[in-house]
């Protein structure tokens, strides 16, 4: 990746999109410190994000999902998105050992969260069910409601329609809205131009590490620069 | 071979199965956050033997604070242990972690040996040195209170497991490491605080034990291996799996001096691991892997 800059602003969703080998998935791995750049900053709020551990990003406001769902398998849907909320519980081992009362209240707001987040992105019936046990599209949902317990202000979304079937992209599309409205601000990296061009409000596209624009969904459709580096690809008639 | 006598093996089974329990949870807390094994287990159940008797007798603490002194400098000793020994391997290569567990326990041991001698110690009985009477078979006040402990400890570790973020934290750790990190669990802690659990969870056991049977410093590697097997048996990374094959291992042990001799008791946890690792790598209780694509 070269010398690749953009804003994203509250409240927003704002879709990364490129050729294979764009550099998507690096943009990612460097904003949540897995990879380290070898020039250059990612600033959220004005602090420095960039060679912080991973375990700490999360705590700054920023969570993920990958491309490859990464669920505790053995735990229940509910305890995923519990386990979630780890960055912003407080008590610590010896506090919840001896079932201080205030632990015990917050193990309950803890439970209830859970519980709210999984209906808001539709997976209300699924709480009590074992994640390895869940269809991969609602695996993504689940995902998603996880990274949201650790109330993020900047939700990094990477490729969540990959492999999902159309009802299930709409589920995650509405989803996504709610989330917004919520005041969450989403970054997705996707190649499903449908759900892009939807959900949507501004697009970033990368080519071979590098910005070639940037802009509203309708400008972006018919800027030459974007239509010329996707000519030979595949996606170039779903443009 | 009557009922009673029957009986009678099956309770000296149960309270020996009871401590490879509390051993082989040690085993597969650590096993859960590292997929190392933790060959300094077997210390730190010397180490609360020896710690407790020395907070007794040196420095003449009342038996249940000298207890609870014993098993929290273990726990102690468990966490530095870990701290200056295993987490300065950072590429976290599993048989390095081993084999340094295995130098750990001979430093413990020696130390042990340096600081309180090389003589068998002994703690006085929790309540009463009598015994009370089941069925006809005879049981030991102490062999109660090694039941009574080894059960809260499981309750208490299955509350942390379930119900509380720590808990959480420990098995989402266990499962998947990356996806913790990103949910802002730092894995480097967890792996303290499982190493301080095991080594409360070991010295519980040695400490639970020392009135009936003495301790030495040289106790550790015989109920070290015994407490591995148990692990293996059961299923490692699951902690009721560990209970379980612990109190199987000590029944297996205890229905062989019934029914054999009693020379072939400490080949018996040998011989079942052999054939638990040979026949069922993953433990009785261990559900094979499920792999999703």
């Amino acid at each position: 990746m070269d010398d690749v800059s953009f804003d994203v602003h509250d409240g927003q969703i704002k879709a990364v999109i490129g050729p294979n080998g764009a550099g998507k998935s690096t943009l990612f791995n460097v904003m949540t410190a897995f990879d380290r750049p070898d020039a250059g900053s990612v600033l959220f709020d004005g602090d420095e994000v960039t060679g912080k551990r991973p375990h700490l990003i999360v705590r700054s406001g920023i969570a993920r999902t990958f491309q490859n769902t990464q669920l505790f398998e053995d735990m229940t849907a509910r305890e995923n998105v519990m386990a979630g909320a780890h960055a912003v519980t407080k008590a610590g081992f010896f506090a919840s050992a001896l079932r201080l009362p205030w632990t015990v209240q917050e193990e309950r707001d803890v439970a209830e969260e859970a519980a709210r987040l999984l209906r808001l992105v539709g997976l209300g019936e699924w709480t009590n069910t074992p994640a390895a046990d869940m269809p991969h599209g609602l695996r993504r949902l689940l995902e998603i409601a996880r990274a949201l317990a650790a109330r993020p202000r900047v939700l990094l979304l990477d490729e969540p329609a990959a492999g999902l079937n159309m009802a299930e992209t709409v589920a995650l599309a509405e989803a996504l809205y709610r989330i917004r409205d919520e005041g969450t601000t989403i970054v997705v990296v996707e190649h499903d131009m449908g759900l892009v061009m939807e959900v949507s409000d501004e697009i970033v596209v990368l080519d071979r590490g590098r910005k070639i624009a940037e802009g509203p969904p309708r400008l972006i459709q018919k800027d030459p620069v974007v239509i010329a580096a996707y000519l030979g690809e595949e996606e170039a008639d779903e443009l | 071979m009557g009922a009673v006598e029957l009986l009678q093996f099956a309770l000296a089974g149960l309270k020996n199965g009871a401590i490879y329990a509390l051993v082989a949870l040690g085993f597969t807390l650590v096993y859960a956050a590292t997929g190392a094994i933790n060959f300094a287990q077997g210390e730190f159940y010397m180490l609360g033997g020896m710690l407790s008797v020395w907070a007794y007798a040196g420095l003449g603490l009342p038996l249940p604070l000298a207890g609870l002194v014993g098993v929290a400098m273990t726990a102690l000793v468990g966490g530095v242990f870990e701290l200056l020994a295993v987490r300065p391997r950072k590429d976290g290569d599993l048989l390095a972690i081993i084999i340094i567990t295995v130098g750990g326990s001979m430093v413990l041991s020696s130390a042990a040996r340096h600081l309180f001698g090389p003589l068998e110690k002994a703690l006085p009985a929790f309540t009463s040195t009598g015994t009370v009477s089941i069925f006809g078979a005879v049981l030991e006040i102490q062999s109660l209170w090694i039941l009574g402990l080894t059960t809260l400890a499981v309750v208490a570790l299955w509350y942390l497991y379930n119900r509380t973020s720590l808990g959480r934290a420990m098995r989402a750790c266990a499962v998947n490491r990356d996806a913790a990190r990103l949910v802002g669990i730092d894995p480097r802690r967890i792996v303290t605080v499982s190493f301080m659990l095991a080594a409360a969870l070991g010295a519980l056991a040695g400490l639970a034990v020392t009135p009936l049977t003495q301790t030495a410093f040289d106790v550790g590697p015989s109920v070290g291996i015994k407490g591995f097997a148990a692990a293996i048996l059961g299923g490692l990374g699951n902690p009721i799996a560990a209970v379980a094959g612990g109190i199987v291992l000590g029944m297996l042990e205890s229905m062989s001096i019934a029914f054999i001799s009693s020379t072939y008791k400490d080949a018996i946890a040998l011989v079942v691991l052999l054939g638990v690792l040979f026949w069922r790598p993953q433990g009785i209780f261990g559900a094979s892997r499920r792999e999703k694509v």
